[in-house]
């Protein structure tokens, strides 16, 4: 067996395990980091989301102030984004990328540390500002000129939007690394048709990252331009445009939207045909069409704006692209439900959470483009019928998808299973709790309700709807703490599962549970989609995975050569998030962030990359 | 495939072929195509937005134009510089990229002369108008890039002491700053022609 070359921490001390965690360039390692710490986001996220559902249960409540509550519902939104789902399907970018394309680690693993560090040390960043002076309040999409400092002269702002370039940082370096990772690190005989979907979902995931952030990194640019040295972008008294802020934002976030259910796709594309052990029909159209999706994104941003008074001709055109990107979008539903259609079905907690996920995206898909229709969106825009389709899409979609994902590698990464019969019933209680939450406020948006309101009057006919939502809410609550629980109990006292419990198809399933470090000790060569099914089954074209020569030669190597440990990246992350502390709280933290960031510059450079 | 077992890191092995810093600097381009592309924008949105102030006849063509002419001249001495070090000329290799840290200062110098000259005898601040508060924005991004763009080179130029770059030795470090380079001068070419020419 080999042996591996990289200096490790001694893992035996407390201490020593904390700096192994702190200084891990591991992919397998960072994802451990990623997973906790957007799940932790998650629940906060999650909390802020039921103190406003308690304020809303009743009309005319007073749970929260109307302050407060405007903080919340900023929050809930910005941390679902860009601290909870994002960062968990960054999870399983690392988790499983390079397990899927057969490599050691990613391309660049101090950077992929770095993002993680840059991730953590943004989130809290933000979160300070709830015990220093107030939180963002203008909403998750920070609507000028309710940012600007005539509005909002505390800094409340300013958290967000530092929070939000810090975070963008850690978005595009980590994309630039994984479509580095995918493109040129695929074991050999992978070739990109061959690829699991999930890999190809996280690359055009990836792409759209990098090119859609720059749009809001320059609006925050500007926005904080207008804060801080009084020119008026988004001022009208000084010949700008509050509206430009809305194309800034929307051309990022419309992709944005597809960034969060790109990998929740992926994620399904690869448990239906598992639990129907039936490879994914029409894979290439699955594909294509995720690439399409990413393409045509970029041209429907203006359906967030319809009415804002574009004209006819700017409505219609954007009309048409936003019917035109729901054609894609089910074509990927048509071949989800063919992969089903003849399979050997088994019902298991990943399979039951992909299958929501389809269904409720499903739902979500057709109320989107209801909207996507001018004169329908015109009455319902900015009510909670909005609220209701962005939750079928993101929640149905996207946090059904991520946590099928997590029932389904949980085996692969502690070697244990997750307790099945807790996972149902995690997933019932969810998809019931989510439908009572979310269904009812379709109804609230038609019957009028707006959005973003800190409460209502009793005889709107509001109340039912309303009661229904903040019961539902809690059951989504509850359903959490269960699978929370599940969680942790087994990671140590789970079923042992062995290296394949699933008869998955995917290269990971090859390889021992969990990995080791350097995933695999000969690298394999491809030569079909379901490698390992292949391999189990003698089948495929010429029994697949067979061991390259060239491999074969390195098992008398006693050497894989592993990345070393480095705690640069936390410094230069801690470096960089120190400099925006210093542009709200004192200048000082700014030449303290610059140091720090310029010594760890050096020392990364200096540092033998192992 | 066997590259990766002998632990060499100079020369990566990867499915394209391609180097893996090459291929992320690449995608970091692209990135910042976007960047500088929204920023773009941005400004000719507000090219006419003067407010009654100072516009676009503040700008001095003819400085402009000249450092312009030693930008774009900077990259054939960043081509320059990468032959003679492929050729195993550390001297030249040494003397060219001296060269483009030069003309990049230059450049900057005429940067930082126009701005205080526009904010000292023109009465543009960011501040006055939009059309201000674009130009200096995206100009002063741009600087920005370039500015950094001089500090990596001169990295790369002391490495060259530290026993990188040698004859047969691979160049990556001085392949990536050129890419980088060669972009940031690009991004001028359109910025010139599209807010000082047009
Ligand atoms: C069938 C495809 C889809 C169509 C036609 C569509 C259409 C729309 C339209 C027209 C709006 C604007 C509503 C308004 O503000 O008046 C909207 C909002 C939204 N959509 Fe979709 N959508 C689709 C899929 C998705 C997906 C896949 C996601 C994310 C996973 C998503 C997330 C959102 C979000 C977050 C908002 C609300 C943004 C906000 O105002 O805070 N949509 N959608
Ligand atoms: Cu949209």
């Amino acid at each position: 067996m080999a042996t591996v070359t990289a200096t490790a921490p001694d893992t035996r001390t407390f201490s020593g395990t904390a700096w192994s965690w702190i200084t891990t360039v591991d992919h397998k390692r960072i994802a451990v980091l990623y997973l906790v710490t957007s799940l932790a986001f998650f629940m906060l996220g999650g909390l802020e989301a039921l103190l406003m559902r308690l304020q809303l249960a009743t009309p005319e409540a007073d749970v929260v102030s109307a302050e407060r509550f405007t903080e919340l519902f900023t929050m809930h939104g910005t941390t679902m984004v860009f601290l909870a789902l994002m960062p968990l399907s960054a999870a399983f970018f690392n988790l499983l990328v390079p397990l899927m394309i057969g490599a050691r680690d990613v391309a660049f693993p101090r950077l992929n540390a770095l993002s993680y560090w840059i991730y953590l040390f943004g989130g809290i960043f933000m979160n300070i500002s709830f015990v220093a002076g107030g939180a963002p309040n203008a909403g998750w999409f920070g609507y000028a000129p309710l940012t600007d400092t005539a509005f909002e002269a505390t800094h409340a702002i300013d958290f967000w939007a530092f929070g939000l370039q810090i975070l963008g940082v850690s978005s595009i370096l980590a994309s630039i690394n994984f479509i580095v990772t995918i493109i040129n690190m695929r074991a050999p005989g992978m070739t990109l048709n061959r690829m699991p979907m999930f890999v190809w979902m996280s690359m055009i995931t990836a792409f759209l990252i990098i090119f859609a952030f720059p749009a809001i990194t320059i609006g925050l640019v500007l926005l904080l331009f207008d804060r801080y040295i009084e020119t008026s972008f988004f001022i009208p008294e000084g010949g700008g445009d509050p509206v430009l802020w809305q194309h800034l934002f929307w051309v990022f976030g419309h992709p944005e939207v597809y960034i969060l259910i790109l990998p929740a796709m992926g994620i399904v594309s690869e448990i239906l045909p598992t639990y129907s052990r039936k490879p994914l029909f029409g894979y290439a159209v699955v594909a294509y069409s995720g690439a399409a999706i990413a393409l045509v994104g970029f041209g429907v941003w203006t359906h967030h704006m319809f009415t804002v008074g574009l004209g006819p001709i700017a409505d219609t055109a954007f009309a048409i692209s936003t019917m035109a990107i729901a054609v894609p979008t089910g074509v990927k539903i048509f071949n989800w439900i063919a992969t089903l259609y003849g399979g050997s079905i088994s019902l298991k907690s990943p399979m039951l959470f992909a299958v929501g996920m389809v269904s409720m995206f499903i739902i979500g898909g057709l109320s989107g483009v209801m909207l996507g229709s001018p004169p329908i969106d015109a009455q319902v825009q900015d009510t909670y019928f909005v609220v209701a389709h962005l939750h079928y899409v993101l929640f149905g979609g996207t946090v059904f998808g991520l946590f099928g994902g997590i029932y389904h590698w949980f085996p692969k990464f502690t070697g244990r299973f997750m307790h099945d019969g807790w996972g149902k019933v995690h997933w019932l209680l969810m998809l019931i709790g989510f439908n009572l939450t979310f269904l009812p406020q379709h109804m609230l948006g038609i019957d009028g309700m707006p959005r973003r309101v800190h409460t209502y009057a009793a005889d709107m006919g509001f109340d039912l709807w309303n009661m229904m939502s903040t019961v539902g809410s809690l059951m989504i609550g509850f359903s959490f703490l269960i699978f929370i629980i599940n969680a942790l109990r087994s990671i140590r006292h789970g079923e042992p599962s062995g290296s394949d419990p699933w008869d998955g198809g995917t290269l990971e399933w090859t390889i021992p549970s969990p990995p080791p470090v350097y995933n695999f000790a000969h690298i394999p060569i491809v030569d079909s989609r379901y490698p390992a099914w292949d391999l189990k089954r003698g089948g495929g074209h010429t029994g697949a995975v067979a061991t390259a020569p060239e491999a074969d030669a390195e098992a008398d190597e006693p050497d894989i050569h592993m990345p070393n440990p480095s705690y640069w990246p936390i410094v230069m992350a801690a470096g960089m998030v120190l400099a925006a502390c210093g542009l709200i709280f004192h200048q000082a933290f700014i030449l303290l962030g610059a140091v720090l960031f310029a010594i760890s510059l050096l020392g990364w450079i200096e540092e033998p990359a192992g | 495939m066997t590259a990766e077992a002998h632990g060499h890191h100079e020369e990566h092995h990867s499915s394209t072929g391609l180097d893996n810093r090459k291929l992320g600097m690449w995608a970091f381009l692209g990135s910042e195509t976007m960047f500088f592309g929204s920023l773009i924008l941005v400004m000719l949105i507000n090219k006419h937005n003067t407010l009654g102030g100072p516009g676009q006849e503040v700008l001095d063509l003819v400085l402009t134009s000249f450092t312009t002419f030693v930008l774009l001249t900077s990259s054939l001495a960043m081509v320059l510089s990468l032959a003679a070090f492929r050729n195993g000329s550390l001297l030249w290799g040494r003397i060219w990229l001296g060269m483009v840290m030069l003309m990049g200062l230059i450049f900057l110098g005429g940067q930082v002369y126009e701005f205080t000259e526009f904010v000292t005898h023109k009465d543009l601040t960011p501040s006055t108008n939009l059309f201000g508060a674009s130009f200096y924005t995206l100009v002063g991004f741009h600087g920005a890039h370039v500015a950094i763009g001089v500090l990596w080179l001169g990295t790369v130029l002391a490495y060259s002491w530290r026993g990188r770059f040698q004859p047969g030795m691979d160049m990556w470090g001085i392949e990536l700053v050129g890419l980088y380079w060669h972009f940031v001068d690009l991004v001028w070419v359109a910025i010139f022609t599209l807010i000082y020419l047009i």
